[in-house]
C-alpha cells in the first residue's frame, strides 16, 4: 500500500539575521492513511517548520532548499501556489496551536468554519450555514444553532479548538496536521480535544499527524512516533516500543524528566541537562552530543545516520553499538 | 453603553467649559477696548456707549460670560459686526459647502489611501512600497494651498479642464458642481490621503501578522481573498478612527483651500471675517470647529466599538 | 481624551541612555540624509545675505515678471522687480527662526506644564491635564488662526499662536516620563536623602526625555513651518513686503496665468523644508525605537 504522505529527506531553511537556520535537515518520514503519527520535539526541534514544509505555509524567510514531499502521487515542493491552495483546507488541514489567536475576531465562528467548504466545495451560504451547525455538533459544542452565529471572543479556549478541528474537518481531508493543538489549553480540556481528536481519527479515517512537545500527549494518541531534535528525527517507530524501550538518549532524557507519581517523595527530578542548541551554531558529530549523558569520543566527531535499533530506528553511535540505555540506568 | 457614553460626555465637560471660555476671550484678548474693535468705523461716543450696554461690557467679565453661554445655549451666536446677520445664519449658508468639500476631500483621500496602504503592505520592503511611503511624507510635506495651486495653473490655466474656482449648487446644476469640486476636493484631500494611506499600511502589515490569517491560508484560502476579506476588515477598524477624526476637522483644512478657490463655505467666511474685524462670526466659527472635533472624538469611540465585537463599553 | 488622544500620547520605557550622535549617524543611513538635509537648510539661511545676489527688498520695477534664467536673475524677479531667488533664500530666514522659536515656546511652556503636573499629581495634575485637552480640542491650524486673530495679524503672533499649538504635545510627553521616573524606587530614596527637586529633574528626567524630545521636534518644526506659511499665505503671519515664502505664495497666487514661477517657487522651497524635518523626524523615531535597537 502506498503512502499518503512521504517525506524524502526535505531541507528546510529560514534566513535569519544571524545567518542561516537549517531548521529541517534531511527529514524523511511517511505517514499511511487512517494513521496516526506524533512528532515531539523541544522548541525549535522543526517540528512545526516540518509541518509548515508540508503544507507549503512557511513564513518570508523560510524556503524549502531541498527534497521531496509526496502527497498523493504529487510533489508538493513542486506544485504552484494556486495548486497548493486547491490542496489546503480540503485534503490536507492543519489546526494550530494558539485558539485564541487563529480566530478571525469579526467574522462569526460559523462563517469560518464553513468557509473550507464555501471555498472549495462552492457550497452556497444557507447550506453552508447548516453545514457549519452540524459539524459543531459533531465536535462536541453544544447550542450548536445558537454558537454558530458568535464571534470568536465569546468561546472558551476549548470551544475555540473544538470549532478548529471542525474547520479542518469539514471537508474531509485525507491528512490533518494538527500543530501542538493543546498546548494552549487547560490539562482537563486537553484530555477532552484528545479524546475529540481519537473519536474523530477513528471514525473518520483521517491521518492524523499531531505535533507536541509533550510525550504524555503522543501516549495516548499516536500509533507510531517520530522524535526531532535540532532539525533532524533522532529515533522513530511505534509508540509503545519508543516508550518501552528508548533507544536515543534524547528520547531517554525526555522520557525520564517526566515526574512519575509512583515516585519516591525525595528522589530528585531529572530535567535535561543543559538547553535547547543554538541553531546558527551547531556542533559537529552528533548534534545532542553537549547534553547526553551516554556520549563516548566518536559522538564529536561524526554525526550518526538513522539506522535500525532494537525494534525501532534511531540515530545514535551507542545503541547502534548494542549498548541498551536502560541497562544503563542513570547514565555514565 | 448608555452609561459610557454619559460618562464620557461628563468627562468632556470641563474641557468643553474651557474651550468656551477660551473662545470668549477672543474678543477680550484683543488689546484695546472690545468696542472700538467691534465697532471698527463708527466710533461715536454714543455708539461706544451702546454697544458697551448692549454687549454688557460694563459688567464684570464673568457675568459677561454667563450671558454669553445663556445665548449660545439658545443657539444664538450674536449678530454679524459687518452684515448684522445672526452669526448662525451665516454659518448655516455656507456650511453645505464645505461639508460638501470636506466629503469628497475625504472620499478622494481613501480612494487613493486605502489600496495603496493595502498594496504597500502587502508587498512590504519592496520597490512600490518605498515610492509609496516616500509619496506619504511627501504628501504631508506639502502645503495643500500649494497642491491648490499647482493644480490651478496645470488644470485650470494650462490646460483648461477645470474652473479655478467658484460655487454651482448641487440643486442648481449637478455637474457643474462636481466639476467645481474637484481641484479643491483633491488640494484638501492629498494630506489626508498620505496619512490614511500610512495608517492603512501599518495597521494591515499588523493584522498580516496575526495567527487567524495563517489559519485562512492554511484552509486553501488564496492570498487575495486573505488579503481583502480576512485582513481588511480587521485593518480597517482602526482607520476609522483617523477617518472620523478627519471629519471632525473639516472645518480646519477648508479655512485654506476655500481661499485659494474662492469656495463659499465656512473656511473663507472665517478669514474673511478676520480681516473685516467681525469677531462674532470668528468666534461662532472657531466654536464650531472646536465641537466639532470633540463631538468627533466621541463619536469615533462609539464606532469602534461598534465595529470591533470584542470591545463592550460595559 | 479618547483613542483619539491615545494616539498622540507617547510612552517612553524609563532608563533609556541616550544615543551617540556617531552611533546614530554611522547606523542609520536615512538619519545622515535627512540631517544633512535640514543642515543645508539652516546653512542656506544663515548664508542668505552672503549667497543672494541681489538685495531682496530691492525693488525695480522696469525689471518686473522676468522669467527664470534671464541674466543676473536665475530665478526671475517678481512683480516689484525685486529679484526671487534672493527673497527664496532670504525667506529661509523668516521661515527657519519663527518655526524654532514656536517650537521653543511648545517644549518649554508644554514642558514647565507637564513637569508640574507630573511632579504635584492631584488637582493640579487634573487641572493642567484638562488645560491641555481643551488647547487639543481645537484642530491645531483653528487656534493658530484663532489666536492669531485675536492678537493681530504679524510675525511675532504667529510665532506665539503656533508655539501655543505646539504645547500639548509636549506636556503629555514630559508629564509621561516624569510619572514614570517619579514611580521609581530611587526617587524616594534621594528625596529622603534631602536632594533637591531640581538635581532628581537635570539628572534624571531630562536624560529620558531627550529622545523622545528629538524625534517631537523635528515633527513639529516642520509643522510649524507649514502652519507659519498658511498663515502668511491668509495674510495673517509676515507682512509685505517682508519675503516670506507663505505671503510671496499669496501675492504671486494673482500672477498664475502670466508668471507662475512667483508662485512655485516659494511653494516648492516650503515643501522640500518641510519635507526635511518630517524625514528627519520620522528616521529618528525609527532609529531610536527601542524595539528595533539591538
Amino acid at each position: 500500500m502506498a503512502h499518503l504522505l512521504e517525506l524524502d529527506d526535505v531541507h528546510t531553511q529560514l534566513t535569519l539575521k544571524d545567518g542561516v537556520v537549517r531548521a529541517v535537515d534531511g527529514v524523511s518520514f511517511h505517514v499511511d492513511p487512517g494513521e496516526t503519527l506524533g512528532i515531539v520535539g523541544e522548541s525549535g526541534s522543526g517540528k512545526s517548520m516540518t509541518a509548515l514544509s508540508i503544507m507549503r505555509l512557511l513564513p518570508r524567510s523560510g524556503r524549502i532548499a531541498g527534497g521531496s514531499i509526496w502527497f498523493k502521487g504529487k510533489d508538493l515542493t513542486e506544485q504552484s501556489e494556486d495548486e497548493m491552495e486547491a490542496i489546503r483546507g480540503t485534503e490536507i488541514a492543519m489546526i494550530f496551536q494558539d485558539p485564541m489567536t487563529s480566530l478571525n475576531p469579526v467574522y462569526r465562528v460559523g462563517w469560518q468554519v464553513s468557509e473550507p467548504l464555501r471555498i472549495h466545495r462552492h457550497v452556497r451560504s444557507s447550506a453552508a450555514q447548516a453545514s457549519a451547525v452540524s459539524l459543531l455538533r459533531k465536535v462536541g459544542i453544544p447550542e450548536a444553532e445558537k454558537r454558530v452565529r458568535q464571534y470568536p471572543h465569546v468561546f472558551s479556549g476549548g470551544m475555540r479548538q473544538r470549532a478548529m478541528i471542525a474547520m479542518g474537518l469539514s471537508t474531509s481531508p485525507s491528512l490533518l496536521i494538527a500543530d501542538e493543538p493543546t498546548t494552549a489549553l487547560d490539562v482537563t480540556i486537553q484530555a477532552q480535544i484528545l479524546e475529540l481528536l481519537r473519536d474523530l481519527n477513528r471514525d473518520s479515517g483521517t491521518a492524523t499527524i499531531l505535533i507536541t512537545h509533550n510525550l504524555g500527549v503522543v501516549a495516548g494518541m499516536c500509533e507510531r512516533v517520530i522524535v526531532m531534535y535540532a532539525g533532524r528525527i533522532v529515533e522513530e517507530g511505534r509508540t509503545e516500543d519508543v516508550f518501552k524501550r528508548p533507544e536515543h538518549p534524547y528520547t531517554w532524557s525526555l522520557l525520564r524528566s517526566i515526574p512519575r507519581l509512583d515516585a519516591e517523595v525525595h528522589e530528585p527530578l531529572h530535567p535535561i541537562e543543559g538547553s535547547p542548541p543554538d541553531m546558527t551554531r551547531l556542533p559537529t558529530g552528533c548534534k545532542f552530543r553537549p547534553r547526553c549523558l551516554f556520549a563516548v569520543d566518536r559522538c564529536a566527531v561524526e554525526e550518526p545516520e538513522m539506522q535500525p535499533v532494537g525494534r525501532q530506528v534511531a540515530r545514535c553511535w551507542v545503541t547502534q553499538g548494542g549498548t541498551s540505555l536502560s541497562e544503563r540506568g542513570d547514565g555514565g | 453603553m448608555t452609561t459610557y457614553v454619559l460618562r464620557r460626555l461628563l468627562l468632556m465637560l470641563p474641557v468643553a467649559f474651557l474651550v468656551t471660555v477660551g473662545v470668549f476671550m477672543l474678543i477680550h484678548l484683543t488689546p484695546g477696548d472690545p468696542a472700538l474693535i467691534l465697532l471698527g468705523e463708527d466710533r461715536s461716543p454714543q455708539a461706544i456707549a451702546q454697544i458697551h450696554q448692549e454687549l454688557g461690557l460694563d459688567k464684570p467679565l464673568y457675568v459677561q460670560y454667563v450671558i454669553w453661554i445663556g445665548r449660545l445655549a439658545h443657539g444664538d451666536l450674536g449678530r454679524s459686526i459687518t452684515t448684522n446677520q445672526p452669526v448662525a445664519t451665516a454659518i448655516g449658508e455656507r456650511l453645505p459647502a464645505t461639508i460638501e468639500l470636506g466629503l469628497v476631500a475625504l472620499l478622494w483621500s481613501l480612494i487613493v489611501a486605502i489600496p495603496l496602504g493595502t498594496i504597500a503592505a502587502v508587498r512590504r520592503g519592496s520597490l512600490a512600497d518605498q515610492v509609496a511611503t516616500g509619496i506619504t511624507v511627501a504628501g504631508v510635506s506639502i502645503p495643500n494651498f500649494f497642491i491648490g495651486i499647482v493644480l490651478i495653473f496645470v488644470l485650470s490655466v494650462s490646460f483648461r479642464i477645470f474652473p479655478f474656482g467658484g460655487y454651482v449648487p448641487f440643486t442648481q446644476d449637478p455637474l457643474e458642481n462636481l466639476r467645481h469640486v474637484v481641484l479643491p476636493a483633491i488640494a484638501l484631500g492629498t494630506a489626508g490621503a498620505a496619512i490614511n494611506m500610512r495608517f492603512t499600511r501599518s495597521s494591515m502589515i499588523e493584522v498580516l501578522n496575526h495567527d487567524f490569517i495563517r489559519t485562512a491560508r492554511a484552509k486553501g484560502a488564496s492570498w487575495r481573498r486573505v488579503v481583502f476579506i480576512h485582513a481588511l476588515k480587521n485593518a480597517l477598524i482602526p482607520v476609522v478612527t483617523i477617518v472620523g477624526l478627519q471629519i471632525g476637522g473639516i472645518i480646519e483644512g477648508a479655512v485654506v483651500t476655500e481661499t485659494v478657490f474662492t469656495w463659499p463655505g465656512v473656511g473663507r467666511l472665517a478669514v474673511e471675517s478676520i480681516f473685516d474685524r467681525d469677531y462674532t462670526v470668528v468666534q461662532g466659527i472657531v466654536l464650531l470647529a472646536a465641537f466639532s472635533y470633540m463631538i468627533a472624538n466621541l463619536l469615533v469611540d462609539l464606532v469602534y466599538g461598534w465595529l470591533d465585537p470584542r470591545i463592550s463599553y460595559s | 481624551m479618547s483613542t483619539a488622544s491615545a494616539l498622540l500620547t507617547t510612552e517612553e520605557p524609563i532608563r533609556r541612555t541616550p544615543i551617540g550622535v556617531l552611533v546614530l549617524l554611522r547606523g542609520h543611513p536615512r538619519v545622515t540624509a535627512a540631517g544633512g538635509l535640514v543642515a543645508l537648510l539652516f546653512l542656506v539661511a544663515l548664508l542668505a545675505p552672503l549667497i543672494s545676489p541681489h538685495d531682496p527688498l530691492a525693488v525695480n520695477a522696469d525689471n518686473s515678471y522676468l522669467p527664470p534664467f534671464s541674466p543676473g536673475h536665475w530665478l526671475g524677479t517678481d512683480e516689484l522687480g525685486r529679484d526671487l531667488l534672493s527673497r527664496v533664500l532670504w525667506g529661509a530666514r523668516v521661515s527657519l527662526p519663527v518655526a524654532f522659536v514656536a517650537v521653543g515656546v511648545g517644549v518649554v511652556g508644554g514642558g514647565i506644564i507637564g513637569l508640574a503636573s507630573g511632579y504635584a499629581g492631584g488637582f493640579t495634575d487634573l487641572l493642567l491635564m484638562r488645560l491641555v485637552d481643551a488647547l487639543l480640542a481645537f484642530p491645531g491650524l483653528i487656534l493658530a488662526i484663532a489666536i492669531v486673530a485675536a492678537l493681530g495679524p504679524g510675525l511675532r503672533n504667529a510665532m506665539i499662536a503656533i508655539g501655543i499649538v505646539a504645547i500639548p504635545v509636549y506636556a503629555r510627553l514630559v508629564r509621561a516620563v516624569t510619572l514614570q521616573l517619579k514611580q521609581l524606587e530611587f526617587v524616594t530614596a534621594t528625596r529622603s536623602l534631602g536632594a533637591t527637586p531640581w538635581r532628581l529633574i537635570l539628572r534624571h528626567i531630562i536624560p529620558n526625555l531627550l529622545n523622545p524630545v528629538i524625534v517631537q521636534v523635528s515633527l513639529s518644526a516642520g509643522f510649524a513651518i507649514l502652519a507659519e506659511a498658511t498663515l502668511s499665505f491668509l495674510g495673517l503671519g509676515a507682512q509685505v513686503p517682508t519675503p516670506d515664502w507663505g505671503q510671496m505664495i499669496n501675492t504671486g497666487a494673482a500672477f498664475l496665468a502670466n508668471d507662475p514661477w512667483l508662485a512655485i517657487i516659494p511653494g516648492i522651497a516650503i515643501s522640500i523644508t518641510v519635507y526635511s524635518f518630517n524625514f528627519l523626524g520620522d528616521s529618528l523615531r525609527d532609529a531610536l525605537d527601542p524595539r528595533l535597537r539591538g
